[in-house]
This record gives C-alpha cells, sequence and structure tokens, in this order.
C-alpha cells in the first residue's frame, strides 16, 4: 500500500490534512517536486529566460480570454463582424477581453520568438535537448495554425482575404492542390462553412494539441534539465556537500517562482501599455482594414499578413513563379519553417553556448537576425515599396531582389552552419557558470 | 548584491545587443516614408474627445447629414448618453425613424435601392473612422480631409468629385454648407518644384505625377481647391466638419476614453506590484552567488 508509505503533506497550514488524503491517492507531492518544487535550474538565467515562462502565461491568457469571446461571438459569417463590435460594445468589459486576446496573439509570438532566439543564442537546442525543442517546434507550427484560424474570426476584409491567399497556397501544389483548398475551405471560396470550421478548429482542436504539446515540452525540459548562458550541464557538476544539489544549481522554486513572477509583472506593463493606449499598435496588431466587414466581391489593393507571419511572406513572394505556378514559393516558405526543425543537427559546434562560439558562428547569428527582420518588414508592405531599379537590372522592385538576397541569406544560413560551425575558432567551455 | 549586478549588466548587455540589432534595420524607416507618399496630403483633424458640446453637435449633424443614406449599425441610440444627453433629449432630438432608444443606429434607406442610385451601397459608418487609419494619417484626418475635399465635376454622374477619395459615389451632402468649389490644377516641370508648391499650399492637397504632356515626358500636377463659402464661413465649416469627425472618432469605439483611464490605473498598481514583488525577489535571491 502505497498510501502508507507516504508521509504526510506539511507546511500548508489548515490544507494539510485534505492535501495527505489526495497525495495518498494520488501522485500530487511527487507531481509538483518532479515538475517544478525540487526541479534543479542553473543559477544564471538572463534575461532571455523570462520568455518561456511568458509564453506560458500568455498561453493562459488566451484560453481565458478566449473562452469569454466565444461566449458573444458568433461563428456566423452574416454576424460574426457584428458580434466582435457588440462585444466592444454592449458586452461589459467585453472591450478588454478582446484587446486581451488580440494584443496576446502578437504577445504570443513575440515572447515565444524571443525564446526561440534565446535558444539559438545558447545552443539550448544541443544534445541531449533535441526533443525538447522538437516539442518547441511542434508548438510554434501548431501557434501558426492557431493564430490564422482565429484572424479569420473578426470576419473583417484582411481576415477573409489573408485566409483566401493563405488557403490558395495549398491550391499550388501540383496534383492534389485545387482539391486540396477546396476541402479546407468547405467551400469553392472562404464563406460561412469556413468560418465555421476554422472556428472548430480555433476554440477545441488546436488548444488541445498545444495544451498537449506544451505539456510535452515541459516534461522534457524537466527531464533533460535546463541549459543556461555558458552551456555547462549542471548536471555533470560536483554536488555541493551541503545542499546536495549541483554547485551551480538551485531549486526553481522558491528561486525561479519569484523570478519570473517578477518577469510576468514587467511584461504586464507593457502589454498594458499596448493594449490600453495602442490596441491597434500602428496598424500591426490590429489591421485598419479588419475594420471594415469581408466583402468577396472587393479585394483590397494590399493584403498583407499579420506582421508574425511576414517573414515567411516575403519568401514566399521572393521565389519567382515556375512554369506559372506558385508551387516554387510555397514550398520554400514550407522550408523555411522546416528547416528550424534540423537545427539541432545542423549546429556541429563543439560548445554550445554563443558566449564560446567563434566570430564566424557569431556573424551569422547577427545576419540571420538582420535578414529576419528585414524581410519580416517587407512582407508588411506591397513589392514596389521601395521603388525600381533602372533599365540595367530589368526595372525590377527593389524590394523584391532585397527580399530574394534575404531569402538566399536565410537558407544559406542553416544549409551552410554544420561547415562554419566546425571549422569556427571557438573558446573553451568552463566548468562553472561565469554569470 | 553580487548576483544583482551581474543580473543588471545582462539585462542591458542584452538590451544594447537588442538596440544595436533594431539600429541595423533603422534606416529601412525613412525609405518606407518617402515610399508611402503618393496618396493626397492628409489635415491633421483638430478634434478634442472631452469636449461634449463638439461631440453632441457632431452627433447632430452625423443623424441630420449621414444617417439618411449611410447606417451605423453597431452603435446604439442610448449610447449618446455618454456625451451628456438624457434618454429623452436623444428621443426628442436625434431619432428621425421612429425606433426605440435602445436599438441600433439603421437607416431608411432601402440598401439594394442604395445600390443601384450610387452604384455602389453606401457603406456602415460606425468604425469608419478606425478602419480609415493608414501611415498617411489617422481615420478621423481622413474623414475630416474627406469632407473638406469636394469639387464640382460635370463628368461625374452626381456633378461632384473628391480630392482624397477620386471617383466617390458620394455626392457633397454638406454642399450648401460648404459651397461649390472647384478644382485648380498647377503643372510643375520637376518634382522638386512641384513638392515646394506643395508645401507652401495650406489645405487638401493632391500632388500627382502625369505622363501626359506634348512631349511626353513626366510633369507634375499639384491639385488643389479653390477657397469657397456657402452658408457658412470657411471657419465655421471647419468647425462643422471637426465636429462631425470627433462624433464619428467616439463611435467607431465609444470605450476610448475609459480604456485610456482604466490604463492609467492598471499601470499605477502594476507599477505598486513591481516594487512588491522586486523587493521580494531580492529578498529571496540575497544569498544566492
Amino acid at each position: 500500500m502505497a498510501a502508507l508509505d507516504k508521509q504526510p503533506v506539511t507546511g500548508a497550514g489548515p490544507l494539510n490534512g485534505l492535501l495527505t488524503w489526495v497525495d495518498a491517492r494520488f501522485p500530487l507531492i511527487k507531481l509538483w517536486e518532479d515538475q517544478w518544487g525540487k526541479y534543479v535550474a542553473p543559477k544564471n538565467f538572463n534575461f532571455w529566460y523570462y520568455f518561456g515562462s511568458l509564453s506560458a502565461f500568455v498561453l493562459v491568457l488566451q484560453i481565458v480570454t478566449g473562452i469569454f469571446l466565444t461566449m458573444n461571438y458568433k461563428p456566423d459569417a452574416a454576424q460574426a463582424f457584428a458580434s466582435v463590435e457588440y462585444i466592444m460594445r454592449d458586452v461589459w468589459g467585453g472591450w478588454i477581453i478582446r484587446y486581451m486576446h488580440s494584443t496576446g496573439a502578437s504577445a504570443f509570438f513575440i515572447c515565444v520568438y524571443l525564446h526561440m532566439f534565446r535558444a539559438l543564442l545558447y545552443g539550448s537546442y544541443r544534445k541531449p535537448r533535441e526533443l525538447l525543442w522538437i516539442f518547441g517546434m511542434l508548438i510554434y507550427l501548431c501557434l501558426m495554425g492557431e493564430a490564422f484560424f482565429g484572424y479569420l474570426l473578426p470576419w473583417g476584409q484582411m481576415s477573409y482575404w489573408g485566409a483566401q491567399v493563405i488557403v490558395n497556397l495549398f491550391g499550388a501544389i501540383p496534383f492534389i492542390g485545387p482539391d486540396l483548398s477546396e476541402w479546407i475551405r468547405g467551400d469553392y471560396v472562404v464563406s460561412d462553412a469556413t468560418l465555421n470550421r476554422f472556428f472548430a478548429f480555433h476554440v477545441i482542436a488546436l488548444p488541445l494539441v498545444l495544451l498537449g504539446l506544451v505539456a510535452a515540452h515541459l516534461m522534457a525540459l524537466h527531464e533533460v534539465g535546463s541549459n543556461n548562458p555558458d552551456g555547462v550541464e549542471i548536471k555533470n557538476q560536483p554536488k555541493d556537500p551541503k545542499t546536495g544539489l549541483p554547485l551551480d544549481g538551485i531549486y526553481s522554486h522558491p528561486y525561479y517562482s519569484i523570478k519570473d513572477t517578477l518577469g510576468v509583472v514587467v511584461f504586464l506593463i507593457v502589454f498594458s501599455v499596448i493594449m490600453f493606449f495602442l490596441p491597434e499598435m500602428g496598424g500591426y496588431f490590429l489591421e485598419y482594414n479588419n475594420f471594415i466587414p469581408a466583402d468577396p466581391l472587393k479585394t483590397p489593393p494590399h493584403i498583407a499578413p499579420v506582421w508574425y507571419f511576414t517573414p515567411y511572406y516575403s519568401i514566399l513572394r521572393a521565389i519567382p513563379p515556375l512554369f506559372n505556378s506558385q508551387f516554387p514559393g510555397v514550398l520554400a516558405m514550407g522550408a523555411a519553417t522546416m528547416i528550424l526543425f534540423l537545427l539541432p543537427w545542423l549546429d556541429r559546434s563543439p560548445v554550445k553556448s554563443m558566449r564560446y562560439k567563434g566570430p564566424i558562428f557569431k556573424s551569422a547569428v547577427a545576419i540571420f537576425v538582420v535578414v529576419f527582420l528585414i524581410l519580416g518588414y517587407l512582407g508588411t508592405e506591397p513589392t514596389n515599396v521601395w521603388g525600381q531599379f533602372g533599365a540595367w537590372l530589368g526595372n525590377a522592385d527593389r524590394a523584391t531582389v532585397v527580399a530574394r538576397i534575404c531569402t538566399a541569406i536565410y537558407f544559406l544560413f542553416f544549409i551552410l552552419m554544420p561547415w562554419y560551425s566546425r571549422i569556427d575558432k571557438c573558446k573553451p567551455e568552463p566548468a562553472r557558470l561565469t554569470w | 548584491m553580487q548576483a544583482g549586478a551581474g543580473e543588471v549588466d545582462m539585462v542591458s548587455a542584452a538590451l544594447k545587443r537588442f538596440v544595436r540589432a533594431a539600429a541595423c534595420v533603422a534606416w529601412l524607416v525613412p525609405l518606407a516614408a518617402v515610399a508611402s507618399e503618393g496618396g493626397p496630403r492628409l489635415q491633421t483633424a483638430p478634434i478634442n474627445a472631452h469636449d461634449l458640446a463638439s461631440l453632441q453637435n457632431g452627433a447632430k449633424l452625423f443623424v441630420n447629414y449621414c444617417l439618411n443614406c449611410h447606417t451605423a449599425s453597431y452603435m446604439r441610440y442610448n449610447r449618446l448618453q455618454d456625451l451628456g444627453l438624457t434618454e429623452a433629449q436623444i428621443k426628442d432630438n436625434l431619432i428621425f425613424t421612429g425606433v426605440k432608444v435602445g436599438e441600433l443606429m439603421q437607416s431608411a434607406m432601402d440598401r439594394k435601392e442604395a445600390k443601384d442610385w450610387f452604384g455602389v451601397a453606401p457603406p456602415d459608418l460606425t468604425v469608419a473612422a478606425r478602419a480609415r487609419s493608414s501611415a498617411a494619417g489617422s481615420g478621423a484626418d481622413w474623414i475630416y480631409s474627406y469632407l473638406r475635399a469636394f469639387y464640382r465635376d460635370p463628368a461625374r454622374p452626381t456633378g461632384w468629385n473628391n480630392l482624397v477619395y477620386a471617383n466617390v459615389g458620394m455626392p457633397h451632402v454638406l454642399w450648401q454648407l460648404n459651397g461649390q468649389a472647384q478644382l485648380h490644377e498647377e503643372v510643375f516641370p520637376s518634382e522638386h518644384a512641384a513638392k515646394a508648391a506643395l508645401i507652401a499650399t495650406r489645405g487638401v492637397a493632391l500632388l500627382e505625377e502625369t505622363h501626359e504632356t506634348k512631349d511626353g515626358k513626366a510633369a507634375f500636377v499639384l491639385k488643389t481647391l479653390t477657397p469657397v463659402t456657402g452658408t457658412q464661413s470657411a471657419v465655421d465649416y471647419e468647425k462643422t466638419v471637426t465636429d462631425l469627425v470627433n462624433y464619428m472618432q467616439y463611435m467607431a469605439e465609444p470605450s476610448r476614453l475609459e480604456r485610456r483611464q482604466i490604463g492609467f490605473y492598471v499601470l499605477m498598481l502594476l507599477g505598486v506590484l513591481f516594487v512588491l514583488v522586486f523587493a521580494l525577489k531580492k529578498s529571496y535571491w540575497k544569498n544566492i552567488h
């Protein structure tokens, strides 16, 4: 009888009895200690390490606000737009919930992008954390789906035409494309049927998958242990005779519990400045055209996806069509995301962290960041945004040429990584953390 | 203490790195600003969301002039109590269609007929002030400029055209107040001269490149409107449009002022929370080296 072997729960005051009763019947204390309470983490987490817990925080925020939005939202082509305005005007506190959700969508991507960048900086995807990275990538893909399905729901012009454009991308796949995109839409064009199924995906199917993946991501993390800015494996360190923990390890609780709470407070300050004072964020978080109800007969002159998709959208547009088919662009866009899955095996550097990597890798990452930002910016603008080159370059759009160069660099960063990461002149990794 | 200092260093180093990365792309911004030129030059709407008299006058103008053809079908009449009006005042002065005060601002015009008459059904105006925002100016600026940019054009079915919205289907509903402006075109051989003239003019203006000169060379046309007066002086008409735009800005997001007010308190509260959590974190971490 396992119940008899367990120690009674202490330290919970009047709840001790109840928790002891539960713990005798459920691995409550074990779960808590394995996953957080007695999880040993390196001491030297810096700024970049806030974005994991912040992503989890935003996920909860999105789910809670999403539940309240569904109470008044109507997934019906004739009523969707009006129901969003109903939430903004007639539902008590509705505008707060809606702005939290719309700002939260962008905040989610900001946190996730910075979280992924942290992994790139400190080699957090390297052995034994490959599966952890893969779970993370699956979360990222799932999040993109979630954002795409959710963006149709307000049923504004950009919702409608953005969905039309993206679903049509599937139509570019040879042979099965047209049938596939029709199958996704449930109609010949984006319509009420599409809205209903996107609603189902957005509010139940993908959130379920997302929660499962987040649980797997966290369990994998707590199995292999956290990386740190020095790339030192604290598990291999000798144990401190006093505490029994690795020399550079501390318990997550209370140390990172309180530190991450501080991160959440700072995040909420930034978040509140945006949602209360700049909810549209200059048209990037809420696109101006989306305040016009969807009109299937009126194509907007310039269709831009929301900012978090724009680097990939730029790549799509940069690839010229082949035999009148957009398929190469679609393929490149898909490859641009999928190649990230391979990162643990592309990086052959003897060290994990950027701190000890050589000048080549550091420059490569710096260039990659700039290229990613340029692609992101160009994706929000029409291709003629920078005018044209002269006749010597066939009057090509400057922005398209820049996007093509950036696309090439984007892929070269990954494709050449096995080579340049190996020849790079690295500094030796220390045995202890250096802060 | 040491741990704390190291952490601050790391945050500032990370921020520095971020700023450096941002600076790398900052050179794109002026290029983008140059690229976004080309549309009409909008006037900044001198609106004040706290001016209740202006908002009430704007509501009156809106129901009198706009609501005959347009709808504001996400807005309820009784919401106008935000503007300091009572339900009775709203019912007696602002509702012409006999609906109850809790109902939405619908139009008496049939949508299908409207489409036949104007070529396109007049769009709903509830959130127009948000939808019309762009890099060139806020939605309020756009509407403010648009309502001051009508001119006589015998080539159009309604007899009216607009500098901000070329070949718009809508006639100049406020023409009696505004008067009947004429289009004034001035051709310049160089873009430089045209831009100098643009800066020298006041009001709504549109600078266009044209290739229709005799020798086929590019020329630049600066389009402005002749000053006119209707039943209102130019100054009074500006005030009329300002009030109307002020109201439309309010109607696009009735919770706007409340949003900022609540936001202010939320930030104060979070500021206090930050101090407390920061102190708590310091005290927990003081022995971690």
